[in-house]
């Protein structure tokens, strides 16, 4: 990470930043430049530079925030109509702890309003370009994020990963994408979408970059019970594990050591592959990048494995039983009363909710609200919610079982490179297809690294999925660079 | 037919914490301005997450104990969703799958046992008032810690309806988890009314009356729905399933939303919140701290205070500990003197704010066991002992400087008496004890104690003047 000293000053960095921020306009990345405030807080870090004062590990760094993430540097809109004209009074604890390191935030980036989305079209703002062809889509939900790094713009930002949201981007794009075990940065205010499955992460152009970013993000979080001990930079077996909504995972969680003193060498690694993706529904070219890949692990001296991963296929349904149920859940709070769009229309209480949500939700929103309540009303809660949240159980367990075999699994992010502009979006089906292979990990709680794996014959990257045990956050990102 | 009623109870119980249930703020918003005692998390700001008050959970295992109820080592919080202003969040975090507090019981004075089927920790809703064309929005009450307590229908009475309601709050006040203040909705009750024929296993179709919050209103309410619905059975109708409202003025119920409109509230498990896990050794800790319950009451002061008045003590939880303090032996007349007040003053709550030390209460009950006080005196003392003027100079003081100690020593009296039989207006009386005229002793009785300034002690007074007259 370039950080400012005294010949590279932070406003310089800053305003390199603002001005390709800028010349890149047309890509829509974001939905707020800062501008005026980036380049004070600059000038501040010079100042300490200048007077011989410790400044922290990202100073003067420049980076953009998901604009799901609350702080009260521009408006917080989540790309929503409905959080128009929202500024918030408080600030998310991980943009706290980058900022406490001298990192500057440069602007918000554009995503799929409240993150529903794989390809950040459902953004009230309109779409993200992809960086490598502008006639596709950017992936979602993360889509502005992904193409800041991909064209340089800055050399990290923040992205929320439900059930692909940050590493399906980052595959589109041929960058770094991190989703974290659940429970490692803490969600404290972050917009949530669904918070038994919500991961905060980072975009980045190297591993390195993200070790750094996740030492300093990592860890326990008083304003978010949920959040597990911060065994990234410190091993503590004897912590419990974080208060996860799934006792299946809590107990996992708890369970779960931390691997990252008995990192082994490489040629020591067992690298699971999983058959049933190694199919016909994955493009030909995304294969073979898998293959090749494998191939270069089994000539450094890792032994391949193929794992049977049968009740993955329950995966994806279930994402959508248990996903919903939790979007429909946590936006009943979006409802014209205190802050955000009101609609001016409304006549009396009824009709006031009624029209600020139907006219502050993008389609997809109230799609999910529609499923979430259908899945959770009375008389379906066991057929739907109950069933996904066992099956969800199945797949803690299968994940348990694939791990005793194998340190990491190596798996495409998703079926296809960056589809184009358009093409989805009258297609729901399609759109959620998307995430088949990512969900899984938000489900299990597991973490997973997109790593940039070549490109397509017609120039679009290609990315693989690197996933690991919960926990092993390290020494995933760690191995990572074996597959450079 | 002769019907038989059935009474199920909900309780809603505000408890005192410091701070709100799931947010930092001050709980206690009574005289605050609106709004003031709300965090970003009771406002439900995007991206909020809900912490849970250690306390709370604390307060909920005493008030458990308190209803000697099992408590669970395993609980749990769901959402429970609606659209409505008083609810930020657009649903209420409570416990629907895993409460923390399981099945006990509650005895009414009378000896009746209420089971309870079990009760939850639950965040209230804000408050709205309505104007002709707005509505006025105050989150300070929002995720005030509640416990929602679920009695069996055990109840068949607006009589027990209303005792138990009673003996709930007691046991609620004595258990030190809520202010108690009914009038200011501290604990709220709906109360679920059935009727089916004598005799009958099954129960009949019920209608519930909600937010009742007085005891009165609840006896009253029952009253009015066991004849309400007696006469629709008795008319061949059927009772609608229903939620009613109660009128305290007109002492009526009227219905206010049908089953068919019956809300589906969607729950769901709160994924922002760890299950609670107790330990035993936590809930036995806890449970220890409970404070002596209005049942240790009765059996320590059996036989000593009337029951008559023990119950009317013992709505004032203060008190009962004021004389848990003092030795039993003082025990009658204190609390004798304490029924007197509150039975015939009319703010008699009010003295019970701020009571006098035990210490002036004993020296009181001292000074009165010694006759050094006539009964009279004694109560004015006592009555001086709440005074803000008097208070803190000790009864002995007090008694002193109103002049009321009574003179018991018996050479001072003997002078005393000796004095007034000199004197020549007391001749004549004196003569006609002698010949027999009884009542006149009254009138010599009288001399003396008007010669004393009303110090001597009149019986002692009348033995000597019998003595001397002999």
């Amino acid at each position: 990470m370039k950080t400012a000293n005294k010949k590279v000053t932070a406003e310089r960095l800053v305003r390199d930043a603002l001005e390709k921020a800028k010349h890149f306009s047309d890509y829509n990345i974001f939905t707020f430049i800062n501008e005026e405030g980036a380049i004070l807080r600059a000038r501040e870090i010079d100042a300490k530079i200048a007077n011989g004062e410790k400044v922290g590990r990202l100073a003067g760094v420049p980076y953009a925030l998901k604009d799901n993430f609350l702080s009260p540097d521009g408006e917080t809109t989540a790309s929503a109509h409905i959080l128009g004209g929202f500024t918030s009074p408080v600030t998310a604890t991980a943009v706290e702890k980058l900022e406490a390191e001298g990192a500057i935030m440069i602007g918000r980036t554009n995503l799929d309003a409240f993150a529903h989305g794989s390809s950040t079209e459902n953004s009230y703002y309109g779409p993200t370009l992809n960086a490598f062809d502008r006639k596709r889509v950017a992936g979602g939900s993360s889509g502005g994020s992904a193409v800041a790094v991909a064209l340089d713009i800055v050399e990290f930002t923040t992205g929320t990963d439900t059930g692909g949201s940050i590493r399906q981007p980052a595959s589109f794009n041929g960058i770094y994408g991190f989703k974290p075990t659940y429970g490692t940065i803490s969600r404290y205010g972050v917009v949530a979408m669904a918070s038994s499955l919500d991961c905060i992460g980072f975009f980045t152009k190297t591993p390195e970059d993200m070790d750094l970013l996740m030492e300093i993000t990592a860890g326990r979080d008083p304003k978010d019970l949920t959040t597990l001990p911060d065994y990234y930079n410190s091993i503590d077996r004897d912590s419990l594990g974080a208060a996860c909504p799934s006792d299946t995972l809590r107990a996992a969680l708890a369970k779960s050591s931390c691997s990252a003193e008995h990192i082994a060498p490489s040629e020591s690694h067992r690298i699971g592959i999983i058959k049933d993706f190694d199919n016909e529904s994955v493009d030909k070219e995304i294969r073979d990048a898998l293959l090749k890949k494998c191939e270069m692990l089994k000539e450094k001296g890792c032994e391949i494995v193929e794992l049977e991963m049968l009740s993955l296929k329950y995966a994806l349904p279930a994402y959508y039983i248990i996903q919903p149920a939790e979007v429909a859940s946590n936006l009943s709070r979006y409802d014209g009363v205190r802050y955000g769009f009101r609609s001016e229309k409304s006549a009396d209480l009824d009709s006031l909710y009624n029209n600020t949500r139907n006219e502050g939700f993008m389609p997809e929103n109230k799609r999910r609200i529609m499923i979430g309540n259908f899945v959770l009303s009375s008389g379906f809660y066991d057929a739907y919610f109950l069933k996904a949240a066992k099956a969800r159980t199945l797949i803690i367990r299968e994940y348990e079982k694939a791990f005793s075999k194998c340190d990491f699994i190596l798996t495409p992010v998703s079926p296809s490179p960056a589809f184009r502009l358009g093409e989805k979006v009258n297609d729901p089906v399609a759109m959620y297809l998307e995430d088949v292979m990512s969900v899984s990990l938000n489900l299990a709680g597991i973490p997973g690294l997109t790593i940039p794996a070549g490109k397509t014959t017609e120039g679009l990257p290609i990315g693989l999925q690197l996933v690991g045990p919960r926990r092993s956050d390290k020494n995933l990102i760690k191995f990572s660079k074996e597959l450079i | 037919m002769k019907y038989t009623p059935t009474i199920g109870i909900e309780c809603h119980v505000q408890l005192c914490t410091k701070t709100k249930l799931f947010s930092e703020v001050d709980n206690d918003a009574r005289r605050k301005e609106p709004n003031s005692c709300v965090s970003p998390v009771d406002y439900a700001l995007p991206g909020m997450l809900p912490r849970l008050n250690g306390e709370a959970v604390r307060f909920a295992i005493r008030a458990g104990r308190a209803m000697n109820c099992e408590i669970n080592a395993y609980s749990r919080f769901d959402r429970k969703h609606y659209f409505y202003p008083d609810s930020p969040k657009g649903y209420q975090i409570t416990q629907f799958y895993h409460p923390i507090i399981g099945a006990g019981y509650v005895e009414l004075p009378s000896g009746t046992k209420i089971r309870i089927e079990h009760a939850h920790l639950e965040g209230d809703a804000g408050k709205l008032t309505h104007f002709s064309d707005y509505s006025l929005v105050d989150l300070n009450r929002v995720d005030t810690p509640l416990i929602e307590i679920v009695s069996m229908p055990d109840i068949h009475s607006a009589k027990d309806a209303h005792d138990y309601c009673k003996e709930l709050w007691r046991l609620m006040c004595f258990a030190e988890v809520t202010y108690g203040d009914l009038y200011n909705g501290n604990m709220r009750f709906d109360v679920n009314v059935s009727l089916a024929p004598e005799g009958s296993d099954k129960l009949g179709t019920r209608a519930e009356v909600k937010n009742l919050n007085s005891f009165k209103s609840v006896e009253r309410a029952v009253e009015y729905e066991i004849s309400r619905q007696k006469k629709i059975l008795e008319a061949g109708e059927k009772v609608i399933q229903e939620t009613r409202g109660w009128n305290d003025a007109t002492g009526k119920t009227t219905g206010q939303r049908s089953k068919e409109e019956a809300k589906d509230y969607r729950y769901m498990p709160e994924p922002d919140l760890p299950p609670i896990n107790l330990s035993e050794e936590f809930i036995e800790t806890e449970s220890k701290k409970l404070p002596l319950m209005p049942k240790d009451y009765r059996e320590k002061f059996a036989g000593i205070i009337p029951n008559d008045i023990l119950e009317i003590l013992l709505d004032y939880h203060e008190l009962m500990k004021k004389l848990n303090e003092i030795d039993n032996k003082y025990v009658k007349i204190i609390s004798n003197l304490f029924a007197s007040v509150l039975l015939a003053e009319e703010k008699s709550a009010e003295y019970l704010n701020d009571l006098p030390s035990a210490k002036d209460l004993i020296e009181l009950a001292e000074m009165n066991e010694k006759k050094e006080l006539s009964s009279t005196a004694t109560k004015e003392v006592f009555l001086r002992l709440f005074d803000p003027q008097m208070k803190g100079r000790g009864a002995k003081t007090i008694a002193k400087e109103l002049g009321l100690i009574q003179e018991n020593d018996l050479g001072a009296l003997e002078a005393i008496v000796d004095a007034v039989l000199a004197k020549p207006e007391t001749k004549k009386a004196q003569e006609d004890f002698k010949a027999g005229q009884e009542k006149v002793i009254g009138f010599l009785v009288g001399q003396v104690m008007k010669e004393s300034r009303g110090k001597a002690n009149p019986s002692a007074v009348q033995e000597i003047l019998r003595k001397k007259l002999a």
